[in-house]
Order: structure tokens, then sequence, then C-alpha cells
């Protein structure tokens, strides 16, 4: 079976991101870039399905040179293939879902992932867009899978438990922590990733339905203010929650 | 997500792949060195557990071919290991340079064939453990006078001798020993368990608590024709492997620096005296410069070193003077960090302390600081300074 594995290059969220002067997107010099950490999981989870059943696993992530960094990364796991769709103009998740589904559509893969999201821009949407625009069935924030033949089983986290989900491939599944242990390349792994030649093919976009206007950082905290330490205060505290907060 | 000191854009000068060894080690001693180090340092106890994960990852004999299981990297992914290695412990890094180095390098370089099927790839694995045996206790910058002594008998050789301060010894499978041969010295190597040979462990170590250090006594061992190294002859042999060894080392102690810079600037920042964190009082800073200026140079050092090597450009000398330079100023950063950390410094709550200590031996091992001196200065003068 091909198995697809859709990974984004994103910038470390430990690290403090800025935005940018002209307030079109964030100030990318001196930001540390990553591999998605839920795309891990993702990748993690399709090897361990092709150890078993055999297969190819591709991996494929949409933007920019840089992110061969990251396709290197999951060939060194032990991914098969690494192809990089060159971004067009529009970028928004739907246009992305587009670009990897023909991928997808000409690999003839019949098990799809991705992380649950991109820790970037969080719309945590690419899969589920994926999956419509394939016409496949789709598990989100799965965090337990079991393949057999055709049929799907998949653990989701909800409020409070967990659902239990019964479908069948072709499928797209979005990957939650704790759906497996990623684990580490090896150095043989990174040499032979070294030597594999990432494909690079062009997206085919269409006219953005989401375009971003600008990018604002949050507006600085304000100190906070001590109305008193003891029931005195309780009077005061309602009365600024109603006039000043506007909470009730 | 790799994170380390990079003031001059050196990484801009990495690979991608040589990018991600470094960060693949990093994450290895993140996730299964740094939790447990404390603890076998304070025990004086070698975290064996290490051993089969590593030879997973493929960080033994890193840089030999890999038709023997290895993971045929360059010269700076084999430096970029030890850096990120012994920013968790030196006595990790020095299990690993040990068998990559001292046991895999010789073996691959003056072994033969039937030597090397043998045991490279059950090196590259773990599966075996060797250890190197050229130091006597009573020669140690001079090993060209060492007495073990090996003597032609029928079907193989009979050894006889001591050597110490072998790093590995006691849980080796293999010995790496130099002995002399009708007064030439050869390698043989030496299998654990074979009559007459023994490793007992040297206790009392106040550095590399976390690294098995051993003497190794040999009394009649027999050691088959096959197991002598076949184009091991002479003195030069057995420096060569310590020159691969004090490569690793110029790159390892970079790393033990960067874990000692990192420890005292976040510390600096957190800890208030007065009315400010004390990285806010010049003579911190100051300290906080010399480290950061340091590690800078070492980094430049290292990197050209490696370059150097994979031209087959690079000269012994050169190996001298970036080991002799960077274990000096890694001390240095060391003592100053644990400075910084005032009383918490000796606690091993922080890595100072234990790096401090490390540091002592690494500056003195593989070559002392003063011997390197002297390499160099016969190097510009001409002038050997030692008798020869």
């Amino acid at each position: 079976m091909n198995i697809a594995v859709c990974v984004n290059h994103v910038p470390d969220t430990a690290a403090k991101v800025k935005v940018s002067e002209d307030h079109s997107g964030i100030d990318t010099a001196g930001a540390a870039w990553i591999l998605n950490p839920y795309d891990e999981f993702a990748i993690e989870e399709a090897l361990k399905i092709k150890e078993k059943t055999g297969g190819t696993v591709y991996v494929l992530s949409f933007g920019p040179a840089e992110n061969n960094e990251t396709i290197r990364k999951a060939l060194g796991m032990g991914a098969d293939e690494g192809i990089r769709i060159k971004p067009g103009t529009a970028a928004d998740s739907l246009n992305v879902a587009r670009a990897l589904a023909a991928q997808i559509t000409a690999l003839d893969c019949k098990l799809v992932f991705t992380g649950k999201q991109s820790v970037d821009y969080d719309n945590g949407i690419v899969g589920q867009l994926l999956a419509e625009l394939l016409g496949y069935n789709c598990v989100s924030v799965a965090v337990a899978l079991q393949i057999d033949g055709t049929s799907v089983v998949a653990e989701r986290e909800i409020e409070g438990g967990r659902e239990v989900i019964q479908t069948t491939l072709p499928a797209v599944i979005t990957a939650q922590k704790g759906l497996n242990e990623p684990r580490y390349a090896s150095l043989k792994g990174i040499m032979a990733a070294k030597k594999k030649v990432i494909q690079e093919v062009e997206a085919v976009t269409m006219d953005p339905v989401v375009v971003t206007q600008s990018f604002e950082s949050p507006a600085p905290k304000t100190a906070g203010k001590i109305l008193g330490t003891d029931v005195q205060a309780v009077p005061e505290l309602i009365k600024a929650i109603h006039e000043e907060m506007k909470l009730v | 997500m790799y994170k380390g000191l990079d003031y001059y854009s050196f990484d801009s000068l990495l690979s991608e792949d040589e990018k991600l060894v470094r960060e693949l080690v990093y994450d290895f001693v993140q996730a299964d060195v740094l939790p447990i180090i404390e603890e076998h340092n304070r025990q004086g106890r070698f975290p064996f557990e290490l051993v089969q994960k590593m030879g997973e990852l493929n960080l033994f004999g890193a840089n030999l071919p890999a038709r023997y299981g290895c993971a045929e990297l360059n010269s700076v992914a084999y430096g970029l290991i030890m850096q990120e290695l012994e920013r968790g412990d030196s006595g990790i890094r020095s299990f690993v340079s040990v068998q990559s180095g001292l046991v895999m390098y010789p073996i691959f370089t003056f072994g033969s064939d039937e030597q090397k099927e043998k045991w490279l790839p059950l090196l590259a694995s773990g599966e075996a453990i060797g250890c190197f045996g050229l130091t006597e206790p009573d020669f140690g910058s001079n090993p060209g006078g060492l007495v073990t002594k090996a003597e032609k008998v029928t079907g193989g050789y009979k050894l006889n001798g001591a050597k110490m301060w072998i790093t590995n010894g006691t849980i080796a499978d293999i010995a790496i020993v130099w002995a002399k041969l009708d007064g030439v010295i050869h390698g043989f190597i030496v299998e654990k368990g074979v009559k007459g040979y023994s490793a007992p462990e040297m206790k009392g170590k106040h550095s590399l608590r976390a690294s098995v250090t051993s003497e190794l006594v040999f009394e009649d061992v027999f050691i088959p024709d096959s197991n002598l190294l076949p184009n091991s002859r002479g003195l030069k042999c057995a420096l060569m492997c310590l020159n691969q060894a004090r490569y690793g080392i110029a790159w390892g102690v970079t790393g033990a620096m960067i874990a000692c810079y990192q420890a005292a600037l976040d510390y600096s920042l957190s800890r208030k005296q007065f009315s400010k964190p004390i990285g806010g009082y010049q003579i911190t800073q100051q300290k906080l410069v010399y480290m950061l200026t340091e590690i800078t140079k070492a980094q430049a050092l290292n990197i050209q070193m490696g370059r150097l090597k994979d031209a087959g450009q690079l000269r012994f000398q050169q190996v001298s003077l970036a080991k002799r330079n960077n274990c000096e100023v890694a001390l240095n950063i060391a003592r100053m960090s644990r400075e910084v950390l005032g009383a918490n410094g000796i606690l091993d709550e922080y890595p100072v302390m234990r790096h401090a200590a490390n540091l002592e031996s690494v500056k003195t091992y593989e070559g002392t600081h003063e011997m390197h001196t002297l390499i160099l200065g016969e190097d510009i003068t001409g002038l050997p300074a030692f008798d020869n």
C-alpha cells in the first residue's frame, strides 16, 4: 500500500516569534525551524504500518526549499520518497490541501497521515480538507489506530474521554500526541536519506478563500490591580467586574 | 529541536545532513543521557544501558564504511556527534571515542580482512565493546618506552606486561594491546576471558565517574597468530589512533563548554542579588563573554579542522593545537561557570562541577596539555624539547 504523510516545516514555538515590520507575516530572520511536532506522530504511524504490511511511504511537504530539511528528517526516520510542492502565490489552507490532494491522487495513496495541526498558524483543517477533496474517510485527532485490510478502527480524543470510530480505507488520519512514540532517525538513515533526491513539483493554486489582512502582536499585558486583601474588598471587586471589566 | 550556541553563524557552514546528525545526537542526550547521568556519576557507574541504543543510532565508528554496519559519515559530522555527546558527559563521549577511534579505527586500518569482517559489525552495533591498551604505569607521555612484551611461540604469541588508565577495560570484549615484538611495537587483539588476562577496575576517581577505567594485566597470555594486527608496525600506528581520538576530543570538549556556558547564562539571569540579576553585573558579564568568545573560537577551529581532515590535509600538529586549546579553555569555562553559580555550582543539581571534574582528565589524556605544547613547539622551531 502507498502511504502519504504530509509534513510541515514550522517555526519552533519555544522561540519568540516576532511580527515582521510590514505586518505581512512573521519575521523569519533568526527563527529556528522544526518538523511540526504532530507530524512526527504521523510519520511514525506510517512507518509502523509499512513495517507490518509493506508498501511505500511518501513524505509530502508544501513550502519553500527550506522544507527539504524537514523532508530529509522524515526520510532519515525511514520514509521512502520525498516530494516538495513549491507554493504558488496563494497558500491558504484550501490551496495547501488542493496541492497535496493532487499529489496523493497521482501517487495512488489510499492511506494519508497528517499531524492534527501545524503549530505555525494552528488552523488544524488541512487534514479534513484533504479527505473532502479526495473523497476519503477521515479520523481527526487520532490517539490510537488499527488497520486490518481495509478496515480502520481509530480512537480519537473528545471532551472527557475517547471516541472509537470504525471506518474503511481510503482514509485520512490526523495524528495527536499519544498515537505512538516517534523513533529517532539513525545515522545510517540520515546518510541513506542524503542520497535520495527530493522530487519538486509546482503547486496548482486557485484564488484563495482566506486572505490574511495583517498580523499584529497581542497587546502587552497591563499590570494587575490590587483592590484589597480581605473581605472588605469584595464589594469593590463586584463593582469592578460590572463596570470596569463588564464581565457580567 | 536543536539548541546550541552559534554566535558566528557557523551553522551556515554545515550541510543539511550534518545538522540532522547533530540534532539526532542532541535529542538522544536530552532524552536518554541527561536524566540519568548525575545518578550514575554519583554512584561511579557507567550507564551500560545506553550501549545498545547508541549502537542502534549508529554512533560507533560513524565515519567508517557502511559495509561494516557503520554510518560512513564525514569528519565534521563525526565531530558533531562527539560535541553533542560531551554536552551530556565526557565519560559517555569517551566511551564512544574509544570504541570508534581507538578500537574500530585500528582494526579497520591495520587489521586483516578476516579481523574487519569479524569485529567491525559487532563493535558497530555495540554487541562487542572494545578498549585500547597503550599507556603503562611507567610509560605515559613516552609510550615508545613501553615494556609489555610479545614473544613468538608456536601458533601465536605470548604476551606479558601491564597497562594502566584504560577506558572501558573491565567491560571490554576485546582489547587492542600494543606490545613490543623483537623490540618493535605491534598491535594485538586480546579477547576477554583468555587465560592470564585480567582487567581490574581502577577505583577512587574524582573525574570521569560515569566511565570505566581499568588496568590490563597479561601473564603469559597466548594470542593466536590471527589476532596480530598484520599492518601495525611501530609506534606511529598507535599514535595514528590517538590522533583520531584527539580530533574527537577537540570537538567533544566544545560540547562541555556549551553546557557550562548555558548553565551559567541561565543562572545569571534568574539569580538576583542586591537589586538585580547577577547577569547585570560587570564581573559576571566578563565571565560570560569570555565563555562566548572561547566557544566561538573553538567552533571556528573545529569546523576548519574537520574540513581539512576530509580533504586529507590535516596534520597531526594541527590536531594537537585544537586538542590543547579546547581542553584548556573548556576547563577554564567550567570553573568560571561554577563561580557564576556560586555555592549552587558545587551541587549535582547543575552539570558544571561534573564537567569541571571530567575535564581535568580530558586535558590530560590522549596527550597531556604539556606534550601537545612540545609537539607544537617542535613543529614551529624544528627543535624537539623532549628526548627522542
